[in-house]
């Protein structure tokens, strides 16, 4: 649950940016708090994944802050991202798993080559990931032998693996046959009750009105609405009329 | 007159001589082709990098070598060094001039390798903490290394075929000592057909090697698309074929 006390996990201000003449995020304003479930919805092309890139430095951003330990991160030197990068996990719309590595090793690559921690023990909790995303016996697996929800999870294993403060998720079940989005939400909605503050950006209402602490509504560039879910979803409170008109479509 | 002592040819190739030659030819190709997998991967790092400069030269490197005859690298090196000082061993010479004009080419094989693996990929190795050079070394090589290996084993043919120049700088590979023997007493015929058989036995064997390997990285499932016995019997016969 968000609290007011304690400050935001990761706190965005004012986020510019621009692809040549093409404004992508015009001043874009996003607070996390800690242990919370933030899900980014809104048609396509409205900057939600590009949103998203910039919060982990992925993106260069024109103007604006990201607060994050403490720091303006977008201050932070180019040597700095990959320290900040560790801490915040991502799972990516095409899940992205190394093609080239087992299941195992995907999720320990990372502890190993990055933090130093020894082969043995990374591959051990490699192992414990996995049975937390469900995948007990996959870890011999490679890529190509996984349906997307298998490799998905693993993809998460793989963010978890270096212990982040922060999950963002960009489109996790876009790329999802339908039947095996059920196994991926459920996953994303365990770690979420057990606390791991996360920032999910996605087509799937059902899983907003579930497992979000709050709904933010982005359009062209700008957060237009942001409410708790139950509130974000009542058909009779009052709302933007551009999110009127969004929640209507998907009802169609 | 032609072929009136085939035992000649037979003894040719149980000669000390001429497998020792077949050594040194297997030997010039193998060291070559790891000096020109080294510099390849060099001259690709340097053709990614972000910093300019490199990039140059890394351009101007390619310029210099496939813009030249590889027979003329081998006589310069051979002939030029000296002059400056560096005293090499024909060896030496010819191993330095192949790898270096290997480089060349193998920079444009482990280029297309290193382009081959997605953008998403680098991304979420990034995503994950690494440095640039760790995103390289663990996650593109890696996956590089697998899709390169049919050029990669198409190189090393076309090498074996190519460390023949090297008879021009003295030596002592396979054709050198063919045409040597035979002018001892102008058996040609017999004495290029051993070396022909020495040379055709290596090459075979290379690409036996190499469908292993391809096979191999196929049912780890992680392989370059599969290719058919033509497909690579061309692959390897076109290669040796190039002109240089």
């Amino acid at each position: 649950m968000s609290s007011a006390s304690s400050p935001p996990v990761l706190k965005a201000e004012a986020i510019h940016k621009s692809y040549g003449p093409l404004a992508v995020l015009r001043g874009v304003d996003l607070s996390v708090g800690r242990g919370e479930c933030l899900c980014i919805v809104g048609p396509s092309g409205s900057g939600k994944s590009t949103l998203l890139r910039c919060l982990n430095l992925l993106e260069p951003v024109q103007d604006g802050r990201v607060t994050f330990e403490g720091r303006d991160i977008l201050q932070s030197r180019r040597a700095e991202a990959p320290g900040i990068r560790q801490r915040i996990g991502m799972v990516f719309q095409n899940f992205e798993l190394f093609r080239h590595l087992s299941a195992r090793d995907n999720i320990a690559l990372a502890p190993i080559r990055v933090k130093g921690e020894d082969p043995a023990n990374a591959r051990a909790r490699a192992e414990v990931l996995l049975r937390k995303v469900h995948l007990p016996d996959k870890g011999d697996s490679y890529p190509d032998e996984l349906s997307g929800g298998q490799q998905q999870r693993v993809a998460i294993a793989r963010a978890l693996a270096m212990d982040p403060v922060l999950m963002l998720y960009d489109e996790p079940t876009s790329a999802l046959d339908p039947e095996t989005v059920g196994e991926v939400l459920q996953v994303m909605q365990e770690l979420a009750e057990e606390g791991m503050t996360s920032v999910v950006v996605t087509h799937e209402m059902g899983f907003a009105r579930r497992a979000a602490t709050r709904v933010i509504f982005m359009d062209g560039g700008v957060v237009v609405h942001a409410a708790p879910p139950a509130a974000f979803f009542d058909p009779a409170a009052p709302k933007p009329e551009r999110l009127a008109r969004f929640l209507g479509r998907l009802e169609h | 007159m032609p072929l009136d002592s085939p035992e000649l040819i037979l003894s040719y190739l149980s000669s000390a001589r001429f497998f020792t030659a077949a050594a040194m030819t297997l030997l010039i190709s193998l060291c070559s082709l790891a000096g020109g997998m080294a510099s390849g991967l060099v001259l690709a790092l340097l053709q990614e990098s972000r910093f300019g400069p490199l990039r140059v030269l890394a351009v101007a490197y390619l310029w210099l070598f496939r813009g030249t005859p590889v027979l003329f690298q081998l006589i310069f090196v051979f002939n030029v060094l000296p002059s400056f000082g560096v005293v090499l061993s024909g060896f030496a010479c010819a191993v330095l001039a192949l790898s270096l004009n290997e480089g060349a080419y193998m920079a444009e094989i482990m280029r297309s390798g290193i382009r081959a693996v997605g953008p998403g990929q680098r991304q979420a190795a990034r995503a994950l903490g690494m440095t640039d050079w760790a995103v390289m070394r663990w996650v593109v090589i890696p996956q590089a290394l697998r899709m390169i290996v049919p050029p990669i084993g198409n190189q090393f043919i076309g090498m074996l075929k190519l460390s023949a120049l090297v008879s021009v700088i003295a030596v002592e590979e396979l054709l050198l000592v063919a045409n040597q023997t035979a002018s001892s007493n102008f058996r040609y015929l017999e004495a290029l057909s051993a070396a022909g058989i020495y040379y055709l036995g290596l090459t075979t064997l290379f690409m036996l090697l190499q469908a292993f390997v391809e096979r191999r990285l196929a049912r780890r499932g992680r392989a370059a698309p599969k290719r058919g016995w033509t497909q690579w019997m061309l692959g390897a016969t076109a290669e040796g074929a190039r002109v240089r």
